[in-house]
């Protein structure tokens, strides 16, 4: 028996001395940079995105909002769908600096992805809406975007056997209205889902998954001496659901956006706008609200110089430094952000003519508009 | 460094100046710490205050719009705390404008 426990013991130390060979994972701000690690674990997303009670989601119900998402008899001029700017082959933006609108409108802001926005606590730039079901209709209605006249696309819908169908399997004996459509759009956006990027698959254990130059720039990314950046693009979607004025050229113009302050009338909120998701990121160039950054490169660019327009600037934007190697790190790190793009089945949308057969003028802006 | 938002201060300061009879007057604490307020609801009575501190590694704010009390401590790093008092009883909603997902309510009692 001593024998034996002096051979474990044995055994034991060499298997110390073993792992004593390998290096420490370095630790940043609480991280350890090491495949699975535990320290990781808050960056990886819920299985699924949280649902309103009253709209869990079923394959009838998303079956039915990808229809209406991909249909652009949703819009006035029956040539706007909700994927016309939230479209999938530009990372469920539109690759414009700012959206454009009904005729081609050029409006404020960005169009902001629909990845993951399913797990966003809060829509909007200017988080003027509280889930994906209270923002469906909002640029429907808004006569500088979609420009719908809204009761008229519900009897239309109502009319058509196909969507009555549609409707009735998704949600039965309920009305076709401004709740079904707005759960139906939500649930399909519930679809849209990034969280099987290189960066997940390394916080799951997978050593490969990301390149040791995207892990340098995570490090860059987390410490608050360096990139600072999780300080607001925080665990697990890469947002803090907050607010920020991050000192945007576009702030220091006559009249600028205000943006949150809108909503929330307080001096800090002036021209402070939603912390984006960066899942994906790599895919929804331009960036930033205004679309003022052309490339990820000119995002750093722009918090190493501390922001044009300093004025009412976040206090959480801190003046960062990064050596020529730190910034390069952190822009391969964003490339690591992105899922494998997943094929999207177009569906099938019942043929009929358009609701709208009159084409409407414009009117003074009304609605839900980005420009408001 | 940091450019230092226009804070409110002296909203608060009236309001405590205007609280009578401050040896009656408890203090509460109420911790910002991981985006969470301490606490969901704190009850306290009319010329109480209640102190707001940031325990996070990184700015909050406090603020409130509702009718019984108006009030918006500005912004503050960790390891510091502003006060507000309370001179009308009232259901008071408060917030970080930075992150609207912290909220919490303060009964003030007559």
């Amino acid at each position: 028996m001593p024998m034996q426990k002096t051979l474990r013991a044995a055994l034991l130390t060499a298997l110390a001395l073993g792992t004593g060979n390998v290096a420490a994972a370095p630790v940043v701000d609480g991280y350890v940079l090491e495949a699975g690690h535990a320290s990781l674990q808050p960056w990886l997303l819920a299985d699924a995105p949280p649902h309103p009670a009253d709209n869990a989601p079923s394959a009838a119900r998303v079956e039915l909002g990808k229809m209406l998402f991909f249909d652009p008899r949703l819009s006035g001029d029956g040539n706007m769908s909700c994927a016309t700017c939230h479209n999938p082959l530009l990372g469920w933006s539109d690759g414009l600096p700012t959206a454009k609108g009904v005729k081609s409108r050029v409006l404020d802001r960005a169009t902001p992805t629909i990845v993951n926005a399913a797990y966003n606590a809060i829509q909007m730039w200017d988080g003027r809406a509280a889930s994906l079901e209270d923002q469906a209709l909002g640029p429907m209605e808004a006569n500088v975007e979609m420009n719908m006249d809204l009761p008229r696309l519900y009897a239309w819908l109502r009319s058509d056997a196909v969507y009555r169908a549609a409707f009735e399997h998704a949600y039965p004996d309920e009305e076709i209205g401004a709740s079904t459509v707005a759960r139906a759009i939500a649930s399909f956006e519930r679809t849209v889902v990034s969280k099987e990027s290189p960066f997940d698959r390394w916080v799951r254990g997978d050593a490969d998954a990301m390149t040791p130059q995207q892990v340098r720039g995570f490090a860059v990314f987390v410490d608050p001496a360096k990139g600072n950046c999780a300080v607001c693009h925080a665990a697990p979607n890469f947002t803090d659901d907050g607010f920020h004025n991050v000192g945007l050229a576009s702030y220091g113009v006559e009249q600028p956006d205000l943006g949150r302050y809108a909503q929330k009338p307080l001096g800090l909120m002036k021209g402070a706008f939603k912390t984006p998701t960066l899942r994906d990121v790599a895919h929804t160039a331009p960036y930033f609200h205004d679309g003022s950054a052309l490339t990820l490169e000119d995002v750093v660019a722009h918090y190493e110089r501390g922001g044009e327009v300093r004025e009412n600037l976040s206090p959480n934007m801190q003046d960062i430094a990064l050596s020529a190697a730190e910034r390069a790190d952190l822009v391969a790190f964003l490339h690591a952000l992105s899922s494998p793009p997943a094929p999207v089945v177009l569906p099938t949308l019942p043929t009929r003519p358009s609701p709208i057969l009159v084409q409407p003028t414009l009117a003074p802006e009304r609605g839900m508009a980005a420009t408001e | 460094m940091i450019k230092p938002i226009r804070a409110f201060l002296p909203v608060a300061a009236v309001a405590a100046a205007l609280v009578p009879a401050l040896a009656l007057a408890e203090a509460t604490v109420v911790a910002q710490k991981d985006k969470k307020f301490s606490t969901d609801r704190v009850e306290v009575k009319v010329g109480d205050s209640v102190e707001f501190r940031n325990d996070d590694p990184f700015f909050h704010n406090v603020f409130s719009l509702s009718d019984a009390a108006t009030f918006d401590l500005g912004s503050y790093p960790q390891g510091e705390s502003k006060s507000v008092s309370f001179d009308t009883a009232g259901t008071v909603d408060v917030e970080c404008a930075i992150h609207p997902s912290m909220k919490m309510t303060i009964e003030v009692k007559p």
